[in-house]
């Protein structure tokens, strides 16, 4: 009986090894060997050598830490607002901040450009007030990938800080003050303190999210470089061997984020025990003033209206037939037609289908491999279950940047020896890569879901009779329900949306949305771009709304 | 006994380094209900997940009416469990948690519904069906949980800690209730509790287990009267235990001298004699009585008092220091007052001697 499990786990542990660990060692390979197969460190010497390369690291470290700092700046007090006030709006309010996470970062990309870029509704509005020719900034640079990046990665802050405050009992605030501590002190010496663990999740999240954006830098950069963009661009050139390189820094850099991070992390693990107790979450004061409640509501609403603006925009644009919009600051005439051309031009339709099949296909695949992960890993305990576990997570670490490259480099050979084999270029590459990208997502959820599952309901159906199948079921599966839906929901968004893997992946066939936005912009097509746009973010905001709701049911 | 209907033979688990069951050998006659009763630590889960089949032991047996099923999986061993938190299924309705088991059983739907039905009568809940476990009490959900696992008829009912979630008034209750119910299917049943209480009231046999090893097992008469071990004796019912020396044999058992005084330990029927020399006396607080100072009691300062009724147990210190619970009159004497600790008049019972290195 135990060995056909042993089996099962270790073939799905070589299997993960072959996905994700040995593309990775490929591009080391690669990386070290010239000619003729020789060792050599010829290509690490042009790296260290050329002051662009280090250049581009550095840009892309400051740039995600500033993009920490500017995101927390932001998401923190929003979370301390939603939290501890009550003003008029303020449930509305709530969603509308989150509401960024659904725009796919190439669609947010998007928006910020027909928004404020030279020629967007902004600059136009500026030109018209202060009578000016030109719009008097470019929306290009590090200035313009750090204004996308806050926009987008408050939502971590501000979720994260809402979740830890919530999960504060309301008695630490009441002892606190009957010790004698104002606001203030409180919030300094109690309230962020205990905050500390959660800022630190946000912190990292955003740090590795900002170190792997790829599509902000890649359309607003222009003579900027971060590392991602530097990789693509090496890669093009056909250097392919520095290119590698270059993946290496990057990973080392987020390895060692990861690293640092971490350690903070675990020195917090044990505050984080004491606070995470189950909580009364204080009342929320509410805010009687009129006059306050007035600038309250003032600020919120304009906050909102801010927050919402791309959307808005993407979904204005969307409805401009192409070429009728040249130097008017609003679009003269609107119309269906661009959607019309999504659904009847089959050449437009086409990434529409192929990014659906794709990230279902991907999400589906990653789900079932999380599952047999989490039964190794969570129930029965192999060795092999808990390096699954940690191979799950690896890709979240690692840049979607160097994946792509790494699962280029490993599948564009044919060795079936070494277990190599030509799928660069056919229809499965980009599932797979896909598919890599989802693995820590789903993994993480359904393996979280395994642990809180009471493992005594598994033995009350094995003693009410309920063998494995039946168990897993009719028990194990629905109970799952949450965690596989969140996970699902997340995974599947993440790659229908996908842009930074597809761009170094995709054939003619296989082009996903995120391309054909590309080349709709690049053609001037910003109508259909944005209906593209329009889209991805109903159908990402449509696949989490489902899922919460399936998620919640029964 | 005649035949044993359920054999626990030299049961034993090892988890790394510590041995969490010993050795332990249980035989049940068919309906007889069983307790396991020890404190934390002591392996009396681990027996029962041996019992379910969750674990495997490293040795030993387990028998249903002679038939071994020590290797049997859950699936078929065909014992009902019930889980100390339910472990009911909340995606399901009450209907459905009940009828799980018979649909395993491969029962047609048909008869499936009646067989429901009947046994949420058994527990009370009749017409329950379609109700949601959220919306059930604690008690409630309990005799779902009790429902379910009695449901397809299981060979042996286990039961871990089967009251302990329920609120102290609800638990005497519920007790009863069980036992008539188990008594009236006439289940052989084994049930898990740290609660001497619930052992007593509610199992026919009560074994203790102590570090996965048995004490000693029998009625609760039995272990409170006549305890095999200082343990046992210390865990079922309240006692203290002192050090005495053994100076020979009485007219009614040991004579033993205890900080000056000499008192006569009365010796279970067939028992050797004691050597002499120093042992340990184990003192129910109704083996003694309080009285005003008195030449042959043993004096004694009163350290606090609870009223408990018809009695109020005191506890006093003696000179050497030794602390003693002991009965008395209630208000006979305030807390500092200088007594005399006599063997109650009524004595036979209460006082067990030991050797000292028993413990």
């Amino acid at each position: 009986m135990s060995a056909p499990r042993g089996i099962a786990s270790r073939a799905l542990l070589v299997l993960l090894v072959w996905l994700i660990v040995y593309p990775l060692v490929l591009v080391l390979l690669t990386a070290l060997k010239g000619e003729g197969g020789r060792w050599t460190l010829e290509f690490v010497r042009t790296f260290a050598e050329r002051p662009t390369e280090w250049q581009a690291l550095w840009d892309s470290l400051w740039i995600s830490l500033a993009s920490v700092a500017l995101a927390a700046l932001i998401g923190v007090p929003l979370a301390f607002l939603f939290a501890r006030y009550d003003f008029p709006g303020r449930r509305v309010l709530g969603a509308v901040v989150a509401l960024p996470a659904v725009l796919p970062p190439l669609v947010g990309v998007l928006a910020f450009l027909f928004l404020f870029g030279e020629s967007g509704f902004v600059a136009h509005l500026v030109k018209r007030v202060f009578r000016l020719d030109e719009a008097p900034w470019r929306l290009e640079g590090a200035g313009a990938i750090l204004l996308v990046h806050a926009y987008s990665m408050y939502v971590y802050f501000y979720l994260f800080v809402r979740a830890g405050l919530a999960s504060l009992d309301a008695s630490v605030y009441e002892a606190a003050a009957s010790l004698g501590a104002g606001r203030w002190r409180t919030l300094r010496t109690v309230i962020l303190p205990l905050l500390r663990p959660s800022l630190a999740g946000a912190a990292l999240l955003t740090f590795m999210t900002a170190l792997a954006s790829f599509s902000a830098p890649y359309i607003f950069g222009g003579g900027f470089r971060v590392m991602t963009t530097q990789i693509v661009a090496t890669r093009l050139n056909g250097d392919d061997a520095l290119a590698m390189v270059e993946t290496i820094s990057l990973t080392v850099l987020a390895l060692g984020a990861l690293w640092v991070l971490r350690r903070s992390d675990a020195r917090d693990a044990a505050a984080g025990a004491v606070t995470t107790g189950k909580g009364v979450a204080p009342e929320r004061s509410r805010v009687t003033s009129p006059v306050a409640r007035g600038a309250l509501a003032v600020v919120s609403w304009t906050l909102g209206i801010v927050l919402l603006l791309p959307h808005l925009t993407l979904l204005l644009v969307s409805f401009v037939p192409t070429g009728t919009w040249t130097t008017e600051a609003v679009p003269p005439a609107y119309s269906f037609a661009n959607y019309a051309t999504l659904v009847r031009d089959p050449v437009r339709a086409r990434p529409l289908v192929n990014s659906l099949w794709m990230a279902s296909l991907a999400t589906a695949a990653a789900v079932g491999i999380s599952l047999a992960a989490a039964i190794f890993a969570v129930r029965r305990r192999t060795r092999a279950g808990a390096a699954i576990e940690g191979l799950l997570a690896l890709p979240w670490a690692v840049p979607g940047t160097v994946f792509a490259i790494a699962l280029a480099t490993a599948f564009s050979v044919h060795a079936p020896l070494a277990a190599r084999f030509i799928l660069v270029g056919t229809l499965w590459i980009l599932p797979l890569a896909y598919l890599v990208r989802n693995l820590p997502i789903t993994g993480r959820a359904i393996i979280a879901g395994f642990r809180r599952l009471d493992p005594s309901l598994e033995e009350a159906a094995a003693s009410l009779g309920a063998g494995r199948w039946r168990t897993l079921g009719r028990v194990t599966l629905p109970l799952l329900r949450p965690a596989v839906m969140a996970g699902a929901t997340l995974a599947f968004v993440t790659a229908f949306g996908d842009f930074v893997t597809s761009i170094m992946l995709y054939t003619y066939d296989t082009r996903p949305v995120s391309l054909e936005i590309l080349s709709s912009l690049r053609n001037s097509d910003v109508g259909v771009a944005a209906a593209y746009g329009v889209v991805l973010m109903l159908v990402s905001a449509g696949v989490f709304a489902a899922g919460a709701e399936r998620g919640t049911a029964g | 006994m005649t035949e044993p209907f359920l054999v626990l033979d030299g049961l034993t688990r090892r988890f790394g380094a510590t041995v969490a069951v010993d050795r332990l050998s249980l035989s049940l006659a068919r309906g007889e209900i069983l307790a396991l009763l020890g404190p934390s630590g002591s392996g009396k889960t681990t027996a029962l997940r041996l019992l379910a089949g969750f674990e495997t032991p490293d040795a030993g047996r387990v028998l249903v009416e002679g038939q071994e099923v020590t290797d049997m999986p859950p699936v078929t061993r065909r014992f009902g469990m019930v889980f100390q938190h339910y472990a009911l299924f909340p995606h399901l309705d009450v209907g459905q948690n009940v009828a799980f088991g018979l649909e395993s059983a491969g029962i047609d739907r048909a008869a499936r519904g009646a067989r429901v039905a009947d046994a949420l009568a058994l527990v009370d809940l009749r017409g329950y069906e379609r109700r949601r476990i959220g919306q059930l009490s604690g008690g409630q959900q309990q005799r779902v949980a009790l429902a379910r696992a009695l449901a397809p008829e299981p060979r042996v009912l286990l039961l871990d800690e089967p009251l302990s979630t329920l609120d102290p008034a609800l638990r005497e209750r519920t007790r009863g209730e069980i036992r008539e119910l188990i008594h009236r299917l006439g289940t052989t049943t084994v049930f898990v509790t740290h609660e001497q209480d619930e052992a007593f009231d509610l199992g026919d046999r009560v074994a203790v287990l102590r570090t996965g090893r048995l004490e000693q097992v029998g009625t609760p008469e039995q272990l409170y009267a006549e305890p095999a071990t200082p343990f046992v004796g210390g865990f079922v019912g309240r006692s203290t235990t002192v050090p005495v020396d053994v100076i020979g044999a009485g007219p009614r058992g040991a004579r033993v001298r205890l900080e000056g005084v000499e008192w006569d330990v009365p010796l279970r029927a067939g028992a050797p004699a004691p050597p002499a020399g120093p042992a340990e006396l184990l003192i129910r607080p109704e083996a003694l009585w309080l009285v005003a100072a008195a030449p042959d009691a043993l004096p004694a300062v009163v350290e606090t008092r609870r009223f408990t009724g018809a009695t109020s147990a005191y506890r006093v210190r003696t000179e050497h220091g030794a602390a003693l619970e002991v009965q008395g009159v209630p208000g006979a004497f305030g807390i500092g007052d200088r007594v005399g600790i006599m063997p109650s008049r009524r004595a036979g019972g209460g006082l067990h001697l030991f050797p000292r290195d028993a413990s």
